[in-house]
Order: structure tokens, then sequence, then C-alpha cells
């Protein structure tokens, strides 16, 4: 069964020509897959595509996770200034119109499981940017979504605190197994995280090679160390040299 | 000690201002028609103080007033706009064309329509119309300054345009809103008096009028008074603003 699936996709750009494709790739349900790929290759696209934010131009986009089952996250925390935390992890229950005090209730439940009980009245402005990407995650699991995309959500943070986000990640898919589909540049989080990695071209992005994780998820300590994420992560540095030069 | 410094230095210049032109009014015995020394203006603000704070508050009211309703109509209008790329394409020459026609201008005709009887309603009319334009444009660019990635989660949670507007792009534009309300402020006080200055000697008594009448009796010492006056107001109603916005933006950013 599949979570979503895009089918020889191509989305053009008006005045900017072919952004992605063609592409076809399957997120197979419950599954981590990691898309890697140089810049401008269109792996944010492609996310939007599978998240259904943006029709394609050709192609089909499946998509079996229905309204109210998808999530983003993106790269800034993207939470509204004039709510509180609380409020803005409330919000997609609210807009899915369930009662006020019930979507405050699961918020509050939500932030405790990301770490942040005890921050639903605080504003955005007075977390810091690991917690407000925190609330961000909750406000992504607090419809408890069956696909979640990650937009390079951890690009702008230092990297303990990337670290521990990237464990909590994973922590957190294990209660519920969402399907997550994550864009990063970053080839050692892509080894981390997935278990899938999909390592795209040069812009317009087709898909340049794909590397299985085979190791438990979520990961054991020191897995840094073990032989198949270093072997993972040097074929995907492969594949995306290959890309660039096919690109080119 | 510089911070008492600072506090002092603009009343330390306006001292010195009128010392010199005291000092000069004395010294060449200009007559007070032309020139009145400052103390000659302080007997006459101080005189006409039961006079000139009615028509203080007189041309105070008609501003808030007018600010209140061009920041009801622009609000509402910018919403409109905001729901409709059509619409807005349609207003904006309109809007423009209004904003840059003066006040002046477009006052004799304002008049009449308001009819003799109701000069006043002329006057609140005429101040709408400058205040209208700087609160509008400040809507229109706040409403649509909201995060684009948060408007891409609006449209994945389902939320309609209804909700849009009233849990994303209002309250987005609330900084946008504030900045133009103060700007809207300060030109509902001009315009207040620019119309005033234009009906003329009717029934509108705020401080333009007093500026007016003293002018037609040459006491020109009353004029300066009422400019005086003018200008307190103008100070006072900007820096309860200035207050208002860093209060409303903290409160808003929480921070």
């Amino acid at each position: 069964m599949s979570a979503a699936a895009l089918e020889e996709v191509e989305v053009d750009y008006a005045g900017r020509g072919r952004a992605l494709g063609p592409l076809s790739l399957t997120i197979g349900a419950g599954e981590v897959v990691a898309l890697v790929g140089p810049s401008g290759c269109g792996k944010s696209t492609a996310l939007r595509l599978l998240a259904g934010l943006e029709p394609a131009t050709r192609g089909q986009v499946r998509r079996a996770a229905g309204r109210g089952e998808t999530s983003v996250v993106f790269q800034a925390p993207t939470l509204a200034p004039w709510m509180s935390a609380g409020a803005n992890v409330a919000l997609p229950l609210e807009l899915a119109g369930l009662p006020r005090a019930e979507a405050r209730a699961r918020a509050v439940e939500a932030l405790s499981r990301v770490g942040l009980a005890g921050t639903a009245d605080s504003r955005p402005a007075q977390l810091s940017g690991g917690m407000a990407m925190r609330a961000s995650l909750a406000r992504a699991l607090v419809t408890q979504p069956r696909l979640l995309m990650l937009d390079e959500p951890f690009a702008a943070l230092d990297e303990i605190t990337r670290r521990t986000l990237a464990d909590d990640v994973l922590a957190l898919w294990s209660q519920t197994r969402p399907a997550i589909v994550f864009v990063t540049h970053n080839v050692e989080e892509a080894a981390y995280m997935a278990q899938r990695i999909v390592v795209l071209t040069r812009g317009p992005g087709r898909i340049a090679g794909e590397v299985r994780v085979e190791a438990p998820l979520p990961r054991p300590a020191g897995f840094r160390t073990w032989p198949v994420f270093t072997e993972a992560a040097e074929a995907v540095s492969a594949l995306l040299a290959q890309g660039v030069e096919a690109g080119s | 000690m510089s911070r008492l410094a600072d506090a002092f230095a603009p009343l330390g210049l306006i001292l010195l201002l009128l010392g010199a032109w005291e000092l000069a009014c004395r010294l060449t015995g200009v007559p007070a028609y032309f020139l009145p020394p400052p103390s000659q203006v302080a007997i006459a603000a101080a005189t006409g103080l039961p006079v000139l704070a009615p028509a203080a508050w007189n041309t105070l009211s008609v501003a808030l007033v007018a600010l209140a309703l061009a920041a009801a109509g622009a609000l509402a209008l910018a919403i409109l706009v905001g729901l409709s790329p059509l619409l807005e394409r349609a207003v904006r020459p309109l809007a423009s064309a209004l904003q840059v026609t003066p006040v002046v201008a477009v006052a004799p005709l304002i008049l009449i329509w308001a009819g003799i009887d109701h000069p006043e309603r002329a006057v609140i009319a005429l101040a709408v119309l400058v205040a209208f334009f700087p609160i509008f444009s400040g809507a229109v660019t706040g409403l649509r300054s909201a995060d684009p990635d948060l408007e891409r989660l609006f449209d994945l949670y389902g939320a309609g345009r209804l909700q849009k507007v009233l849990r994303l792009r209002l309250p987005a534009a609330v900084p946008f809103l504030m900045e133009g309300l103060k700007v809207g402020a300060g030109l509902a006080i001009i315009g207040a008096v620019v119309a005033e200055f234009a009906a003329g000697s009717g029934g509108v008594r705020g401080l333009a009028w007093q500026i007016l009448d003293a002018g037609n009796k040459l006491q020109t010492d009353r004029m300066i008074a009422a400019l005086v006056v003018l200008a307190v107001m103008g100070v006072a109603v900007h820096a309860g603003l200035e207050r208002l916005e860093t209060a409303g933006l903290r409160w808003w950013r929480g921070r």
C-alpha cells in the first residue's frame, strides 16, 4: 500500500522552464524517505506535489492521504507571531472544525510530546529556534497525519539541536508510523533518518538512484559509527556526484 | 546626565528662540499687529483659553470622527479588494486619483453637496478623504503580508476564504494597520483644518476659524496663540499614537 505516488510527473514554471521531472516515486505507507539533491533540483517542488499543495504540469499525482491527513513542516517554523504556541498548534484542528477547548487540549498534549510541556502560552518570539521548530513539528503531528512532509526542517539549526531533533522525529514516528518524506541536502542526515534515500540529479531533477539503509528505526545509539551508515552516506555522495555530472 | 541633556535640548532651543524673538521685538519696536512679542502671545493665549480650548476640541473631535470613519471604510474596502484581485485592479487608479487631488480643490464641491446649513459635515467628509488613503494602502499591503508558507498551511488544512481573512490575513496586517492609522490621524487633523479654512467663517468654529477671525481683525497675537495650540495638539496626538503603536506591536509580537 502506498501513501502517495508521483507517476512520470513534470513541473514547468512560467518563465523559468522545467523545474522537475520526468520523475516517478512511490512512498509506501509508514515509510521514511529522504529526498536528496543539489540546490535547485526541484526537491521542494516534489514535496509540494506529494503534499497536494501544487499541481503537476504533466503526469499523475496519487495521494492516499485525504484532507487533514497530510502535514508539512517548512524550513522556518512558520508560526503565526500573534498567536501563542498552543493556539498555533491547535490551529489545524480548529480549522477542521474541532471545538476550541478540545483542540487546545490536544495541542497541549502534542506540545508535551515534542518536549515542549508548559510552553502553550508562550509566543513564538519567546521560543528559541529549536523550540520553535519543535512547536512546528507539534502542529504537524497534532492531526495524526498519515503523510508527514519535512522541507529541510533542520537546516537553520545548530548541529547539536539538529541531531537531537532527528532522534526525536524518529521516536515520534515509531508511535504512530506515518509515512515521512523529508527533503535535505545533508547526506549524513539523510542516511541517519531515512529507510530509503532518493537522490535527484541537478535541476530539472530526475532520479539519479536510490539507497536503502537496512537498519533498525529509530536508530540505536552510536549508529553513526556503523558500517551500514557510513556505506549509505558514501553511496549517496557517489550518486550525487554522478547526478551533477549527468545534469550538466 | 546625557539623557537629561537630551530631554532639555529641545526645550533649551525653544527658550533661546523665544528670548531672541522677545528681545528683537523690544529693540526694533516693530508694531504688534505685524509681530507681537511672545509675552503678548502668551497673554493672548491665556486670556483666550476659554475660546481656544473648545475650538481645539472642535477641530480634534472632527479629526477623530473622520479618522474612525476613514479607518472603517478603508479596512472594509481593503478586505473586499483582498478577496478579489479584479476589484483591486478596478479600485487602484480611482484611489490614487483621489489621493493626489488636493483637498482644498475638492472642498468647494463637498461644501455644496453638504449643504449650506451643514458645513461641519463637509469638514468631516474632507478629513475622511485625506485620512482614507494611507490607511487603505497600509491595509492592502498588510493583508498581503502573511507568510506564504503559512498561507500554504491554511490551504492544506482546508481553510475557507473567510477563515483565511479572519484568522490569517487580518491578524498579519495589524502592524501595517497601526502604521496607517498613525499617518492617517496626522492627516485627518490637517484635513480638518484645511477644510475649515475652505468652509470659511460659516458655522464651523474650530481652530482654523479662530485663526481666520483673528487675522481678519489684525489680532496677530491671537492668531499665533491659535497656531501654537494647533501645533501642541498635533504633537500630543502624534506622541499618543506613537505610544499606542509601540504597545500594540509589543502585544502583537508577544515581546
